[in-house]
């Protein structure tokens, strides 16, 4: 009290609320330390935000549209304001869009904000999962938190599945179409799941009220609270941080949540809403009245669903035709690996992915500084495949319009994706390794030799060395930031206590090693330096290219329990 | 209130100017700790917030660019009131200016707020770095250890492992409780019996030309090259039969068509003259997921689905050339009746549309 200046003012009528609260609730300690908390700041710590905006956004621009939404298929006769479908008939749903656009003030716009936010939430999603998986934030303690990003990422897919379905109009339905053609192709429960789901033979009149129920209540609550337990987890075990000078795992520096954070987040709060506003306003999104309402018998050319569900149109135009029939059943392989085997390997493998890379690389240590892509070669090499295997399925689901905009034929593309979708991956793993394991001896160069200033210097006995400038430090603690897993022992190796190495057990230890090798792959920066100027080449230099490969680096210069360059031994 | 005025501490003096592009200072801001002052325990020195700007001349400037900011988004939502009470809709034309007119200003009111406060927070607040120590989420190991004692107690004290008919009883108890959220969903729908094998066509169903919903003689139908889309009489606008009886007809030239056809389950074999005139129906459900195959290439006779690119050759029975479809089209038989319309002549001999478990 003895302190009060002008600035520490508190006005009285919120400090009365604030001791008023206090008095019934407590917590004044506990809050202060909410507002006290320190966020770290770098510009890719801000992607998940835009998802959670969007999502903020997709409730506010939801509950509106759903007070003038009905959904029923219900047929009718259409005599509204749009003039070019008077007299045609549809269902209510479809009709009740029309009016939201045309006859709701504001309707039109609610509705374009409400598919470019969920677009917008689906790709922040993705590409914040991309920035998580490559700086691996999800390591220990944060793996639940990564669950549930990953089950959020599922769960939207479905949400906006569902979502652009409801207006029953001729794109949409005919996605509604192909969903019940893969539901049949499910063997054994197949028929009657689809049966079940649209209340008797497709299309039916219960399938657009049965996804709005899914799409306003079920789903949304579900990915209320899933958000909601990712954020408090964030807050509750703290934000990672990226490697820096005096960056360690033990603490956390940045800007306290009040005010700095809050007013920066609020900011971004409307970029993000503003720049879903300006879409919404410039670059019309899903104008339905120009597709019809949905009859099964018609369709459109260039049908594409909206960019999330691209993966899965694509796998499905990729495949080639592929069925069995045996014992009086239909197995539509056509139908069911386009679904299962994409869907598998990129959902699994995002849910599978921080056990498996605990199981290979032994470290259950707690991780809070971030690591860089480059240092991780094994781990940024997989990323990369996956990015590669989901973007060709992606661009597949558009291979008309790319047959048509390149003017090649169309079975070109499908084929070129079918080939691409198997070796894409596999190069792209190739080449981002060698890539990660570049930059390593681009760094390590830096660190033992500092930057090449240009300027030649003649030294006493005639020698010409070029002037190498150190690194600062800030440069120093990033380069240096790499941990590299530690080599487990080998197969055929012992405890101290005689206990064999988990790697001796049968093909799985075997594997485990195997797994451990490739992620303890690393450059080596020898301990013992050269200095800053380029000396004369030493014997170890020749040793340490030789040995820079499976050699483990969180303690330089100690004896590898593996033989160098003798993996199979 | 006690807390909020803790808030605060003496003031920081002004730090040099810094040079862009290089890293903030950290600044000093533990507290002197002089303000325990009364004795009692020390606590530990806290990082205090300074309460100046960095450049006060700056924030003075800076302080006018966010008031500024503040009153556009001020006056962009009063236009956003003002477009929505003012602005008609009911028309494309009159809806597309209000559209125009409420976005532009809900875009600009949200930018002006999101610019006010971002430079209120770069510029006016003064720069601040607080560290925090990370506390590891175990538990301390005693507490572990508390835990499982407790826990250990509880389970012991509940007789749960000890009794184990009460524990089995129980989990019997939950089994079909369990069972009852899959159950009751049943009656979502009606078993589905033979359905898909069965379309509305029937022997002398007249084709209608969709759309116009008029019948068709092979006369009428008379230029090669051509294709539409034909629905049953009576069932023009059940959506539910026409997901599964929509036809499309083809007129070859003599001599293009490589039928009569006929099927032995899937396998394509000759031998009835299904088609008038070399008039040819096929199912327009695409026997991969069931998209309506739209597209017909008259040169090639090659008909398409939109939706994935199975392509099916018309003049051999639509059998698939290329694309995940594994079957071809079923073909509807064609005859005509006493007035010389385009006449069904019997049910598709097979499913249409997409493969499910039951087809064989």
């Amino acid at each position: 009290m003895s302190q009060t200046s002008d600035d520490l003012h508190v006005p009285r009528s919120l400090s009365g609320l604030g001791g008023w609260l206090d008095d019934r609730f407590g917590g004044a300690r506990g809050i202060r330390l909410l507002l006290k908390k320190v966020f770290p700041d770098h510009w890719s710590f801000m992607l998940g935000e835009i998802a959670l905006y969007s999502f903020i956004i997709l409730l506010l621009t939801g509950t509106f549209l759903s007070l003038f939404f009905v959904p029923s298929l219900n047929e009718v006769v259409y005599h509204g304001s749009y003039t070019k479908l008077d007299g045609i008939r549809m269902s209510e749903a479809y009709q009740s869009t029309l009016n939201i656009s045309f006859d709701v003030r504001a309707g039109l716009l609610m509705r374009e904000i409400h598919h470019w936010a969920a677009d917008l939430f689906m790709a922040s999603i993705i590409v914040h999962m991309l920035r998580n998986f490559f700086t691996a934030a999800y390591r220990k303690p944060r793996e639940v938190t990564w669950l549930i990003g990953v089950v959020i990422f599922m769960l939207g897919l479905l949400e906006g599945l569902f979502g652009y379905s409801l207006p029953d109009d001729q794109l949409s339905g005919a996605g509604i179409r192909i969903l019940e053609g893969v539901i049949l192709g499910i063997p054994i429960v197949g028929t009657y799941a689809a049966f079940f789901l649209f209340g008797g033979q497709y299309p039916g009149t219960s399938i657009v009220p049965r996804m709005y129920i899914i799409h306003v209540l079920l789903i949304p609550g579900i990915l209320l609270a899933l958000i909601t337990a990712h954020v408090v987890f964030v807050f509750y075990q703290k934000h990672t941080a990226m490697p820096a000078k005096n960056q360690t795992d033990r603490i956390e520096t940045g800007q306290p949540f009040y005010p700095y954070f809050l007013a920066k987040t609020s900011a971004w709060f409307m970029f993000v809403f503003a720049a879903i506003a300006l879409l919404a306003t410039f670059a019309q999104i899903n104008p339905i009245w120009v597709y019809g309402p949905y009859t099964p018998v018609a369709i459109s050319s260039a049908s594409q669903p909206d960019f999330y569900m691209g993966f899965l149109e694509g796998s499905l135009r990729m495949m080639p035709a592929w069925e069995w029939n045996f014992l009086g059943h239909t197995v539509s392989f056509s139908v069911l690996i386009p679904f299962a085997v994409p869907a598998g390997i990129i959902f699994g493998g995002l849910l599978f992915w921080p056990f498996f890379e605990q199981w290979a690389t032994g470290d259950r240590s707690y991780h809070h500084v971030n690591d860089r892509p480059r240092n991780a070669p094994i781990r940024t090499a997989t990323g990369m495949a996956a990015v590669v295997f989901y973007g060709v399925l992606w661009a597949e689901g558009a291979n008309d319009v790319i047959a048509d905009f390149l003017q090649i034929p169309l079975y070109t593309v499908t084929w070129i994706s079918r080939v691409l979708v198997i070796v894409g991956p596999i190069l792209a793993f190739v080449i981002t390794r060698r890539i990660c394991l570049g930059l390593q001896r681009k760094d390590k160069e830096t660190l033992l030799h500092g930057y090449e200033t240009g300027i030649i210097r003649q030294l006493p006995n005639g020698e010409y060395i070029e002037v190498h400038k150190p690194v600062p430090e800030e440069v120093r603690a990033v380069l240096e930031a790499k941990k590299v897993p530690a080599l487990m022992p080998g197969p055929d190796s012992e405890d101290a206590n005689g206990v064999p190495a988990p790697t001796s057990r049968r093909m799985l230890g075997k594997a485990r090693a195997a797994a451990n090798r490739a992620f303890a792959e690393t450059i080596v920066v020898e301990a013992d330096g050269h200095g800053n100027g380029h000396g004369p080449e030493v014997p170890g230099e020749e040793h340490a290219a030789a040995g820079e490969e499976h050699a483990p680096v969180s303690a330089p210069g100690a004896t590898p329990q593996l033989p160098r360059g003798d993996e199979d031994a | 209130m006690s807390d909020m005025e803790e808030i605060g501490g003496p003031e920081v003096p002004e730090r040099p100017h810094r040079v862009i592009g290089t890293p903030p200072p950290t600044p000093p801001l533990l507290g002197s700790g002089h303000e325990a002052g009364g004795g009692g325990e020390v606590e530990p020195a806290e990082e205090r917030l300074p309460s100046e700007s960095d450049f006060p001349s700056q924030a003075n400037n800076a302080e006018k660019i966010v008031a500024w900011s503040f009153l556009l988004a001020f006056i962009a939502g009063c236009g956003f009131i003002a477009a929505y009470v003012g602005l008609e809709v009911h028309s494309l034309d009159a809806t597309l200016r209000s559209n125009l007119a409420l976005g532009i200003s809900l875009s600009v009111a949200l930018l002006g707020l999101g610019l006010g406060a971002l430079i209120w927070v770069r510029q006016l607040m003064p720069d601040a770095e607080l560290t925090e120590i990370r506390h590891d989420p175990r538990s301390p190991t005693k507490d572990r250890q508390a835990f499982e004692e407790y826990f250990a107690e509880g389970t012991a004290a509940s007789q749960f492992v000890k009794r184990p008919i009460v524990r089995r009883t129980l989990m019997l108890a939950t089994l079909p409780l369990a069972a009852i959220p899959i159950v009751v969903l049943r009656d979502l729908g009606p078993q589905p019996g033979t359905s898909l094998r069965h379309t509305v066509w029937s022997p002398g169903r007249r084709l209608l030309v969709y759309g116009t919903n008029q019948p068709i003689t092979p006369a009428e139908f008379s230029a090669p090259g051509g294709m539409i889309t034909i629905v049953p009489d009576g069932y023009q606008d059940n959506q539910d039969e026409l997901a599964k009886a929509a036809v499309i007809l083809i007129k070859f030239r003599p001599g293009e068509l490589q039928i009569p056809t006929s099927y032995n389950g899937s396998t394509l074999v000759g031998t009835m003259n299904w088609t008038v005139d070399n008039i040819v129906a096929y199912s327009k459900i695409c026997t991969h997921v069931g998209c309506p195959v739209a597209l017909y290439e008259q040169t090639t006779h090659h008909i398409l689905c939109p939706c994935h690119q199975s392509t099916f050759d018309a003049t051999t029975g639509a059998t698939v050339i290329f694309g995940p479809a594994a079957r071809p089209l079923p073909q509807l038989p064609l005859t005509t009746d006493a007035q010389g319309y385009l006449v069904a002549r019997s049910d598709f001999t097979q499913p249409v549309g997409p493969s499910f478990w039951e087809r064989g």
